[in-house]
């Protein structure tokens, strides 16, 4: 058993032609952990990710997982270890919902096999968990976009990898959802069974959340740490360019910050 | 299980309709006759042949089996490629044709037609068909992709513009033909007439080959309905499927243009068609389609051949029968499966 960090980054950058989009990105993820990335629009939080899933890889610097480089595994090992939840979830094929979320076992099902006992009772317990097993048999055509973001959720999580990778996975659903999946990732990282890295744009979720926060700016990863510590008026300032005012709160258990209008426009 | 008694059924009907439809024609030859015909043929069995006139195994044998099979494994060939394009291109409106295959094609067959180019007889035509088809596709895909990886926007856009760019050369060919611009029409609209067994071993290749290689990749396929980040957390090397599944599907398209024209209508509908019956999954899809593009395509191909009294393109008439039929189910289904 691997003792060291998941996520080992050092000095990673890539770029999309000549446009940078990662900048000497240097990141330490340890097991069982929910992380939280925020910053701006277009600050590399989606290209972080993509490079983490190795959609792509590091232009310069590397980027280990278990300790041996990223690029060494095969994707079927990968897929196996980590899986994804996109930010976009348009499907234009009417598969249905539980076929969708039993593509998410595919990396444990060999090419021509049907799908075993226990892959079916994997897909059929966390349809469950996700309430998502009342309209199995739907469409995902059909659904709305917070009931399809829940099916491709759940997909994710029939992967059952020890990685979760969330870039703005709740961006679609109503409050009871997000906190029920939300929680339910929490509750996996609690238990020392998943790493979950999430990128959030409500800080508020972040910091109820994650237990170590990042925040990214043009490219870089600016600030990171423990939740309690980075997580203040001044860094908020820093990334956003906004005033706040940042608090614990005893009811969430939790920093918080609060926004307030700007009355001078 | 129920998807496999489905595709039994379907080959089951395939094999009837060839076998009807080789009994009709201008000279009837009844069921019974043609059964025997062609087990004497592999059993090489004269007996069975007694009382049987003696044109009726040449009639079979030569001339009609190799257009009926032609006609059958085209219509398999134009579904199965109709069902990757429309998977690898996201779009449930892309068919064999949305890269300018078609438009290829016949840009090659309009040269060969009205140079005259006949160095290689009766295959002339075929040969500088499939050389502009594959030419096409080439520049599409130099012209879409970037990086070693294919966008289905790009691909679609190259698709277009090369399409356009070769549909003016072709009305500049037919203007320029004269008397061989019936010629050129008649190609392009389609037809099974004449078509020998080398047609029949050609596309029988292309087509087997092309649907192990797709059925192969047929669950990667479904995965990359997610889209590609998707299908890439997932293990699936997007870029190398859609770029194998693109040239396995382009030169089926390719070689069954060759051999028959632009046969238009079979590779959009049929795909779309079995998606209604047997779902979007590719592994079932992709046999359902090929069985049924196959039964259809012969079954117009024999009601041109030998039912109306003249016969008329088989491209017009795939849209005249299929047309209808897929309006029926498509008013029917559209309010269960909804945006399909």
């Amino acid at each position: 058993m691997f003792e060291g960090p998941v996520f080992e980054l050092e000095e990673v950058g890539f770029s999309y032609g000549e446009v940078t989009a990662l900048d000497g990105v240097s990141l330490r993820i340890s097991p069982a952990c929910f992380w939280g990335v925020v910053g701006p629009n277009g600050c590399g939080k989606t290209t972080l990710f993509d490079l983490l899933a190795r959609i792509n890889v590091p232009a310069t610097g590397t980027i280990s997982y278990l300790g041996r480089d990223i690029r060494g595994y095969s994707r079927k090992e990968l897929a196996r270890e980590i899986a994804l939840v996109p930010q976009d979830f348009y499907i234009n094929f009417s598969f249905t919902v539980r076929e969708i979320v039993l593509m998410g076992r595919y990396p444990h099902i060999p090419r021509f096999a049907p799908p075993a006992a226990r892959d079916l009772d994997v897909v059929d317990e966390i349809m469950e968990l996700l309430k998502i097993d009342g309209f199995k048999d739907k469409y995902i055509t059909e659904l709305s976009g917070g009931e399809r973001q829940r099916v491709v959720f759940a997909r994710a999580l029939a992967q059952e990898t020890p990685v979760l990778l969330l870039d703005e996975g709740t961006s679609n659903m109503d409050i009871q959802y997000t906190l029920n999946l939300l929680d339910m990732v929490a509750h996996k990282v609690e238990a020392g069974k998943m790493t979950a890295i999430a990128v959030f744009h409500n800080i508020n979720m972040a910091a109820t959340y994650c237990r170590k926060l990042a925040f990214m700016k043009s490219g870089k990863v600016v600030l990171q740490g423990n939740t309690d510590e980075v997580l203040n008026e001044q860094s908020i300032r820093e990334i956003f360019g906004i005033d706040c005012h940042v608090y614990f709160d005893d009811y969430v258990g939790a920093r918080q910050v609060a926004f307030r209008r700007n009355r001078k426009l | 299980m129920a998807g496999r008694k489905g595709i039994f059924l379907l080959a089951l009907l395939l094999v009837l309709v060839i076998i009807f439809s080789t009994g009709m024609g201008y000279i009837k030859i009844s069921t019974l006759d043609v059964v025997k015909i062609i087990i004497a043929r592999f059993y090489n069995d004269g007996h069975l042949l007694r009382g049987i006139s003696n044109i009726f195994p040449y009639v079979i044998w030569e001339v009609r089996l190799p257009r009926i099979l032609t006609s059958a494994i085209v219509g398999s060939g134009l579904s199965i490629a109709g069902v990757i394009f429309q998977g690898i291109l996201l779009n449930p409106l892309a068919d064999p044709y949305t890269l300018g295959i078609s438009a290829g094609a016949a840009f090659g067959a309009s040269i060969a037609l009205i140079l005259n180019i006949s160095f290689l007889g009766m295959y002339s035509v075929p040969l500088f068909a499939f050389m502009g088809a594959v030419a096409t596709l080439v520049v599409v895909m130099a012209l879409s992709s970037s990086g070693g990886s294919v966008s289905s926007n790009n691909l679609i856009l190259a698709g277009i513009i090369v399409a356009a760019i070769l549909s003016a050369g072709i009305s500049f060919i037919k203007y320029v033909a004269d008397e061989q611009v019936s010629v050129i029409i008649f190609w392009l609209m389609g037809s099974f007439g004449s078509k020998g067994w080398p047609d029949v071993f050609l596309t029988f290749a292309f087509v087997l080959i092309g649907f192990g290689i797709c059925i192969f990749f047929a669950r990667d396929l479904n995965i990359m309905s997610l889209g590609d980040r998707s299908a890439f957390s997932l293990g699936v090397n997007t870029n190398r499927i859609r770029m194998t599944l693109l040239v396995t599907a382009s030169l089926i398209t390719a070689v069954c243009v060759a051999v028959s024209g632009i046969i238009g209508f079979v590779g959009l509908i049929i795909p779309h068609l079995m998606r209604f019956f047997v779902g979007p999954d590719s592994r079932k899809l992709l046999p359902a389609s090929a069985l049924t593009g196959a039964i259809l395509l012969l079954s117009a191909d024999t009601i041109t051949r030998a039912v109306l009294p003249t016969e008329v393109p088989i491209g017009v008439l795939t849209a005249l029968i299929g047309g209808p039929f897929f309006c029926y189910i498509f008013m029917k289904r559209r309010g269960v499966a909804g945006n399909v």
